[in-house]
């Protein structure tokens, strides 16, 4: 079980970091960078759980008794919030692009090579 | 005092929430003036909190205070060279507000909103002793530089440099974070002093060392090493001056500081056996961007692309000093990046100058146009040429205290006596691009249309532009005259050398922070500062007459210059390849730092 969520981690890390090189469409960029991102989540998720484990609710089950660990959950919650932000950032980015150039490829903007 | 700490962060979060919400509905100079508070406001905090932190001073969110060695709150651990960062990025965020208020045309007060935010995320990553709280900063620092990258959102440069910046830098924070995962899984901690304590004892395994590569990835691509620094000329090429300011002068640097704290605080104990293999691939990193830098630097026409590379260039030193891994090179590494910010600034600000009076800042369009003698002009010539001299380390001004030190701390160490030479040659190089730029642009020598373009130019690069301006406002040029006097003279500051020695060996005292942050009373540490010598003054003195002979083969005519036709065509062959591996193209970006990983992996396996 905890082989498979580790090598599901690592698996959306390199497949994501695959596509964002692959990738000549600034919107299939942004997905791929959350697929990257997802693999985070999927890799702390995974440290925290705990074989037979409850939610680490404590209203209803007695205080003590095996659960999950919740620091990872607060991680990921944060790790959702900056992916939250950093998708939307792009995205504006990418309407700007074709708003004002009418293209999604970032390599159809202006020159800055060199 | 204590209740402080986390002040500066709230002071600046709160204005910058003020601001946004106040976006139109005060007048301009009501914002500004407002920003400008809250900058020199955390100015001020930062400042009362290098005074109090002579040891680690520690402040526990809420109260939760470690129980019986577990530390399960979130904690700012404040030691001297965290504060000192934390003043540094303030002392430039106030510069580049006092800049930017009559610096645009028309700004709404997102932009001051957005420069604060900056600001809190950067105090913030300087005051943690929360490795995760350190991602969390770290991100949002990110966050506020694209948006401030894209500013001018309508003109395609701003775009591709925030998306090629955007794209390349969250890739190295999920890096990043998936390292800190790694580190919260083996130890269940995430307070750095007690990581650091559960994997002391242990030789580092093949996940402390995974986890140690991703965490230095993310950090070192931040930092724009060499193959990870593609994205850092597209931004500065792009971004406002004002942003550039603080790009180069504080939040590349802020990566390597935080490389060096999770390094002393977390990895220096598990990674005993193994720092001589680290100690050489940091090294060879920093050696690496230094020449790419430095090399990239001189063949650049576009005046904030220039200065971007020599940031490059600079930071690549800045790595060599921590890569020592020892207390005189972190201490040199400080004091150099605490010179060199000041400069940068200024010449960044310098640049915005001409930017605002012509409009472009193509070296050789403004050829001899910076000739009239009115005091803005004046101001940004004096800027270039002091600026290029203290950056060539022109005793005693500049960075020849940071440098000296830096080589000394080098030839102290077996096996890279050879090193200064490489920093003389970075030096040498960039500043005598920057003296060749003032020749060209305030005294109008060098010829009058580029030569040689394919090797010594960019012709492919649109020129920014704004609607050019017949005067110089008096606070852009109050701006850059105080950064220039306190680079030039903040070496000699009586008392600063020791300091900064005292402050990295407590930094580097990995057994004392874990004790601080547990509430033991803190010790001693010796904090040797080595005296300058003659040969800091020899390798000075090569760096200046290297420095002005770069620009003075650049500005004499080029036509009485024999090089052999060979010679000269592999020269220019390299530097074109060089040339176009930058090519502007993310996936390229991305390419190269999964490769950059991999090699750093690799050197960190086999060593």
């Amino acid at each position: 079980m905890s082989v498979l969520a580790y090598g599901t981690a690592g698996w959306l890390f390199l497949v994501g970091l695959y596509g964002i090189v692959s990738s000549r469409n600034l919107i299939g960029m942004v997905i791929c960078l959350s697929i990257v991102q997802s693999s985070t989540y999927v890799l702390l998720l995974s440290i925290g759980y705990r074989r037979g484990a409850a939610a680490p609710i404590f209203a209803d089950i007695p205080p003590g008794s095996r659960a999950v660990d919740p620091i990872v959950q607060a991680l990921t919650l944060t790790d959702v919030v900056v992916e939250a932000t950093v998708v939307a950032l792009l995205l504006a980015l990418a309407v700007q692009a074709h708003k004002r150039f009418g293209t999604l490829d970032p390599n159809e903007l202006t020159p800055l090579r060199g | 005092m204590h209740a402080l700490i986390p002040l500066p962060v709230v002071v600046a979060l709160l204005g910058a929430a003020f601001l946004a919400a106040a976006n139109k509905l005060l007048p301009r100079w009501a914002t500004d003036t407002v920003g400008l508070a809250c900058a020199l406001a955390v100015l001020v905090l930062c400042v009362l909190l290098v005074i109090d932190a002579s040891h680690l001073t520690v402040y526990w969110f809420g109260g939760f205070r470690p129980r019986g060695g577990v530390a399960v709150g979130i904690s700012f651990s404040v030691d001297r060279i965290g504060a000192g960062m934390a003043t540094l990025a303030a002392v430039m965020v106030s510069a580049a507000l006092l800049y930017s208020v009559r610096y645009f045309d028309e700004v709404g007060s997102l932009f001051g909103a957005l420069m604060l935010v900056f600001l809190a995320a950067m105090v913030g990553f300087c005051l943690t002793g929360d490795l995760f709280d350190l991602f969390v900063f770290f991100e949002l620092m990110s966050v506020a530089a694209y948006a401030l990258t894209a500013y001018k959102i309508e003109e395609a440069g701003p775009l591709q440099g925030a998306i090629n910046f955007a794209i390349t830098n969250s890739v190295g924070s999920f890096a990043m974070l998936t390292g800190i995962a790694l580190l919260y899984g083996r130890t269940g901690a995430l307070n750095m002093a007690q990581i650091g304590s559960a994997l002391a004892g242990h030789p580092a395994d093949g996940l402390v060392k995974v986890a140690l590569l991703l965490i230095m990835g993310g950090l070192l691509v931040k930092a724009a090493i060499v193959p990870l620094h593609f994205w850092l000329a597209d931004a500065h090429a792009v971004a406002p001056v004002p942003v550039c300011v603080l790009f180069s002068g504080v939040m590349v640097e802020l990566a390597l500081y935080g490389l060096a704290r999770v390094y002393w605080s977390v990895l220096a104990a598990p990674m005993a056996a193994h720092t001589d293999g680290l100690r050489v691939t940091l090294i060879a990193l920093g050696v690496l961007s230094t020449l790419v830098g430095a090399v990239m630097c001189v063949a650049q026409r576009h005046i904030k692309r220039l200065l971007a590379f020599s940031t490059i260039s600079h930071t690549g030193m800045f790595l060599i000093g921590l890569g020592l891994l020892t207390r005189a090179g972190l201490a040199a590494s400080g004091e150099y990046v605490l010179e060199h910010a000041l400069l940068k600034g200024a010449l960044f600000m310098a640049a915005g100058i001409l930017l605002h009076r012509f409009g472009t800042v193509d070296e050789h369009e403004l050829r001899g146009r910076g000739k009239s003698g009115d005091p803005g002009l004046r101001v940004a010539a004096a800027v270039f040429v002091l600026g290029g001299l203290g950056l060539a380390a022109l005793p005693p001004l500049g960075v020849f205290f940071g440098k000296s030190a830096l080589e000394g701390a080098l030839t102290h160490t077996p096996g890279y006596g050879w090193v200064p030479a490489v920093l003389v040659l970075g030096s040498a190089l960039t500043a005598g691009t920057i003296l060749r730029v003032s020749g060209r642009v305030f005294a109008g020598w060098g010829e009058r249309t580029p030569r040689h373009h394919e090797l010594l130019s960019v012709v492919s690069e649109r020129p920014e532009t704004l609607s050019p301006h017949d005067r110089t406002p008096a606070v852009m040029i109050a701006a850059p005259v105080l950064l220039l006097i306190g680079g030039l003279l903040v070496g000699v500051v009586s008392g600063l050398r020791a300091g900064i020695a005292a402050a990295a060996a407590r930094m580097a005292d990995h057994a004392g922070y874990v004790a601080a942050v547990f509430g033991a009373p803190a010790g001693g540490v010796r904090s040797p500062h080595a005296p300058v010598v003659t040969l800091d003054f020899l390798l000075a003195a090569a760096t200046v007459i290297g420095a002005l002979a770069v620009a003075g083969f650049a500005l004499i005519q080029a036509s009485s210059w024999r090089v052999p036709a060979r010679v000269g065509r592999t020269l220019t062959a390299s530097m074109v390849s060089l040339r176009r591996l930058h090519s502007g193209c993310v996936n390229d970006y991305i390419a190269w730092l999964v490769a950059g990983l991999a090699a750093i992996g690799a050197a960190l396996a086999l060593t």
